[in-house]
């Protein structure tokens, strides 16, 4: 007879029974019939001390409470987590948290996400009974992007531990013990210098540790969350951009276990800034120099149409941008090849090294300097320039037919550029000094502002939603060259970024069979057949 | 009589040289017979070793009162891996001093103590922790190790037997906590002394990731007797259940306070009256802590009846514990007391634990308040639900140590914070 155990085992929780894999943890279990059970210290992302207590449940038959964080569910285990004595040592251990916590609400940033403020409205007691006066310890400022509020700490350690565990770089500890034990840095450098401290703001479950960046800027409760995909690098970090007033106020991780788990980098976390710049194209510009002047869409489209017509025949040539989602560099690459077929360049910035995250090697901060250069590729676009996104746009500035540039800001080029083009098409957000040669300027919308995908380095692709209003008469670049392929009767309009993302498939096969609801909130793979055609 | 105090009722056999400054040296050892017990420790092999500690029904004397023997046989066989050996000479409990007299005046009873402990588990190395403030005594130690390192006593091929044991003195550096065993295991990796997770239990995990067996000091220097005379020679002292002898250390309002060696089952009324002199004169008895500080307290009617051993004072309503006793007479002030050892707590509360950083400083002001006499009736309630909630929802036991003596004095000593809360009087002078 074997004695090997079976894989799972079944257990009753709060009268409901479940099946886990053996080694499961209580709260795992509870987790899987929906019951979250409260906790601190513990987090998917780092060890589990058990300390915070919080999470204690009741099994039937154990002499005390277990912490369900670290125990594993037996075979036949009833569990109470939500009644008798669990409930009410929950209710003792808030009020110890109480004792000694501010209060202050009214001015703390975390008010609104705070799991202090949920826990205690959910399941503390109406009146603390604390009359004694509190401890004080004031506020420190750790370096980096991280302030903190001591008084406001619930000792759950997450943010020492992910230092130690998942940067791997020991900046935090505890200092003291008892209840004057606090969190602190070791020297005056504190956090100055890390790349991934960001995070143990995220993971913070109170205001203790804040961002400086977001202090006292907006109450959390009045942002709006859209899920989002990094424009920092080619990891494609998932995010969620807080938006309220149509800006974006700051940028979060959102879990996604395959790409970057829990985490984003510093880099990434305050690049967004860009997204809520002013002074954008609100409308279609047509003419160069002093005869340009704004038309509605309609009237602009007929024009440049005319115009394509016209110059039909020459030979064409583009410049885009690995910032474009797919939906737009595949229009723009249908665009193309409908006008004869020719060059598709992009500039692509790199960093010197990648900032690789220690404690899960498969995330960093990547060289590639933006999020869809692999998308870009598939379509058979091709880089140029050097390491700092500039140059390599000679012969296109130069070029003698049509010309059309996709999201490229050309920052670094003259006003001499696209003046030999027959036809010089500029879809962009800003105007430039060197669009003062384009016959039509064309207001595009960001990736923040429009539906779509990019396709990370991996080659996995991920939608990303719109969080902001595009400015104005700006759309989304696919739509506005799908547009005009369709006014020149060569193709049906796709309505949505669903549709424009299909029409991807059907045209080139960069992206196989996929389809937005495969890709879903957690981005699919390129299949490699097509990954291979596309290369 | 000798050392500071001594009593006829006594059974000598941890503390026989106690007093005797020349049985801390090798040569006074070696006279006393020590070292001989290892030798026949290794004769007798590591299961008929275990098996006499079994037989003798020897409780380890930190506290907890776990069968030695059994703590023992819970080591793998072979498992492979190192395995160690630590002993508590982290002897931080208020009203306790038995482990630093057993130290200071017989190192190497506990050395060979070790020793035999050590091949029993197949341990290759113990480690002895010694509390902080230990200064004299562990240096007594590390002298006593030494002279054993250097005639082979300790170290390669001990005694020609062909055993290695190393033996460490480690000094802690002065928590209270750094006396729960994982919080020791802990301090001696280097980390910070707070207690683990458990499980996995030492003897699975436990210094460096070994398997780890831990004992206090008065267990091991027990052992070495055993391993001499028999299992079923130190039967002949105790209780069926609480077999052998104990040291109990007497402070407070007694005439002679001290340690005293005495059977298990020794009634308490006798420890106090008989060995101890009685209650200072002029003064009766109004309250005992029988355990050190963390058991509940007894008041006077409770300890008529109380026989020390580990089911008996569990049946008066506390715990044997170290058998720290500390005696109080009438002009002891409970609140004081009480809120004494709730700072003390407060003070060494590692800080992990939610309801143990919180708690026992939130009842030490409450006790604060009481005693400035700004208390008030349902400051007791409070108190009693506090503390309640603090009991076994920790993971170690220093949370409970509060609960038990706040618990307890509401209880029997009601009117002595129902004097303070009412009318603003302190009883006692203390």
């Amino acid at each position: 007879m074997s004695d090997a155990k079976p894989s799972t085992v079944t257990l009753t929780i709060d009268g409901r029974e479940v099946t886990v894999p053996r080694g499961t943890t209580l709260l795992k279990a509870a987790e899987a019939l929906g019951t979250r059970v409260p906790h601190y210290c513990y987090h998917d992302g780092l060890s589990s001390p058990a300390m915070c207590r919080l999470c204690l449940v009741e099994v039937e038959g154990a002499p005390k409470p277990m912490p369900s964080c670290v125990t594993a569910a037996q075979d036949g285990q009833v569990v109470l987590t939500d009644e008798g004595r669990a409930r009410e040592m929950r209710e003792g251990v808030l009020e110890f948290y109480l004792v000694n916590h501010p209060l202050d609400c009214p001015i703390c940033d975390q008010s609104g996400e705070c799991k202090l403020q949920d826990y205690v409205h959910a399941e503390g007691r109406a009146h603390g009974r604390s009359r004694e006066p509190k401890r004080v310890f004031g506020r420190d400022d750790f370096g980096g992007d991280v302030l903190f509020y001591g008084d406001r700490c619930v000792m759950c350690t997450r943010c020492v531990r992910f230092m130690n565990e998942v940067e791997r770089d020991p900046r935090l500890t505890v200092v003291e013990r008892g209840n004057r034990s606090v969190i602190d840095t070791f020297f005056d450098e504190g956090l100055d210098g890390t790349k991934w401290s960001g995070n143990i703001v995220d993971i913070c479950p109170v205001g203790a540790l804040v961002s400086k960046d977001f202090l006292f800027k907006q109450r959390a409760w009045d942002l709006d969350h859209t899920p989002s995909v990094c424009t920092g690098c080619s990891q494609g970090c998932n995010i969620a951009l807080h938006t309220r007033d149509n800006l974006v106020q700051r940028v979060k991780p959102r879990t996604n276990l395959d790409v970057n788990a829990f985490w984003m980098c510093d880099h990434g976390r305050h690049d967004y800034e860009w997204m809520n710049q002013g002074e954008r194209l609100e409308a279609p510009l047509a003419g160069r120099g002093s005869e340009r002047i704004a038309l509605g869409w309609q009237e602009a489209l007929t024009r440049l149409a005319a115009r394509l017509d016209e110059a039909d025949g020459t030979s064409v040539r583009a410049v885009a941008s690995p910032r474009s989602s797919n939906e737009d560099l595949a229009a723009l690459r249908a665009m193309v090849d409908a006008l004869g077929g020719g060059t598709i360049e992009f500039r692509l910035p790199m960093a010197a090294d990648e900032d690789v995250l220690e404690g899960m090697p498969t995330l960093a901060r990547r060289r590639e300097l933006a999020p869809n250069h692999r998308g870009a590729e598939l379509l058979g676009m091709k880089r140029v320039g050097d390491d700092s996104g500039a140059g390599g746009l000679d012969e296109a500035g130069a070029h003698e037919g049509i010309l059309i540039v996709l999201g490229d800001a050309l920052a670094d080029q003259d006003t001499d550029f696209g003046a030999a083009a027959d036809l010089f098409v500029m879809l962009g957000t800003h105007d430039a000094v060197a669009a003062a040669n384009a016959d039509f300027l064309l207001p595009i919308s960001m990736h923040a502002e429009q539906e779509g995908t990019f396709t990370n380095r991996d080659g996995r692709i991920q939608r990303f939603w719109p969080g902001l209003q595009p400015p104005g008469a700006a759309r989304p670049a696919w739509l506005i060259l799908r547009a005009l392929a369709s006014h020149r009767g060569e193709a049906t309009l796709p309505g949505t970024a669903a549709e424009a993302f299909a029409a991807v498939a059907e045209e080139s096969g960069a992206f196989g069979d996929l389809d937005y609801p495969t890709v879903g909130t957690r981005g699919a793979v390129v299949p490699e057949r097509a990954a291979l055609a596309g290369d | 009589m000798a050392y500071p105090y001594v009593s006829d009722r006594e059974v000598r056999i941890l503390s026989k040289h106690f007093g005797d400054p020349t049985a801390r040296t090798l040569t006074g050892a070696l006279a006393n017979g020590r070292y001989s017990a290892f030798k026949k420790a290794v004769d007798m092999g590591r299961d008929a070793v275990i098996d006499q500690v079994k037989t003798s029904g020897l409780r380890g004397r930190g506290g907890a009162g776990f069968p030695t023997g059994v703590k023992w046989s819970f080591m793998p066989k072979d498992s492979g891996k190192p395995h160690y050996l630590c002993c508590n000479a982290d002897e931080s409990e208020p009203g306790t001093f038995k482990d630093r007299e057993l130290i200071r005046w017989d190192p190497h009873q506990l050395i060979e103590g070790c020793l035999i402990a050590a091949y029993a588990i197949g341990a290759e190395h113990a480690y002895i922790y010694c509390r902080g403030e230990f200064f004299e005594v562990s240096s007594i130690l590390a002298q006593a190790v030494e002279e054993a390192y250097a005639k082979g006593y300790i170290g390669k091929d001990i005694q020609g037997t062909g055993v290695d044991i190393d033996v460490t003195v480690h000094i802690g550096a002065g928590a209270y906590i750094c006396g729960e065993e994982t919080a020791l295991m802990n301090s001696l990796e280097g980390r910070r002394g707070q207690p683990r997770v458990k499980p996995p239990f030492p003897a699975a995990v436990g210094l460096f990731g070994m398997p780890t067996t831990i004992n206090n000091v008065e267990t091991l220097a027990a052992v070495p007797h055993i391993v001499e005379n028999g299992g079923d020679w130190y039967r002949q002292w105790g209780t069926e259940k609480s077999p052998g002898t104990k040291l109990f250390c007497v402070s407070g309002h007694v005439n002679r306070p001290g340690n005293y060696e005495l059977p298990l089952g020794f009634p308490m009324k006798e420890l106090i009256e008989d060995v101890c002199g009685g209650v200072r004169d002029g003064h009766e008895l109004k309250a005992v802590i029988p355990g050190g500080s963390s058991v509940p307290i007894l008041d006077a009617a409770e300890c008529e009846s109380c026989s020390l051993d580990y089911e008996g004072v569990v049946s008066s309503g506390s715990m044997l514990g170290c058998a720290s006793v500390i005696v109080m007479d009438e002009t002891t002030d409970i609140v004081k007391q009480v809120y004494r050892m709730a700072y003390f707590y407060a003070h060494e509360s590692c800080g992990q634990c939610t309801p143990c950083r919180e708690g026992t400083a939130w009842v030490t002001k409450i006790l604060k308040r009481i005693l400035d006499g700004r208390g008030t009736e349902e400051d007791l309630d409070t108190l009693v639900d506090v503390t309640t909630k603090m009991t076994g929802t920790t993971i170690c036991v220093l949370s409970d140590s509060v609960a038990a003596p706040v618990q307890s004095s509401i209880t029997k000593f009601r009117d002595d914070y129902l004097a303070l809360i009412r009318r603003g009087e302190r009883v006692g002078v203390a």
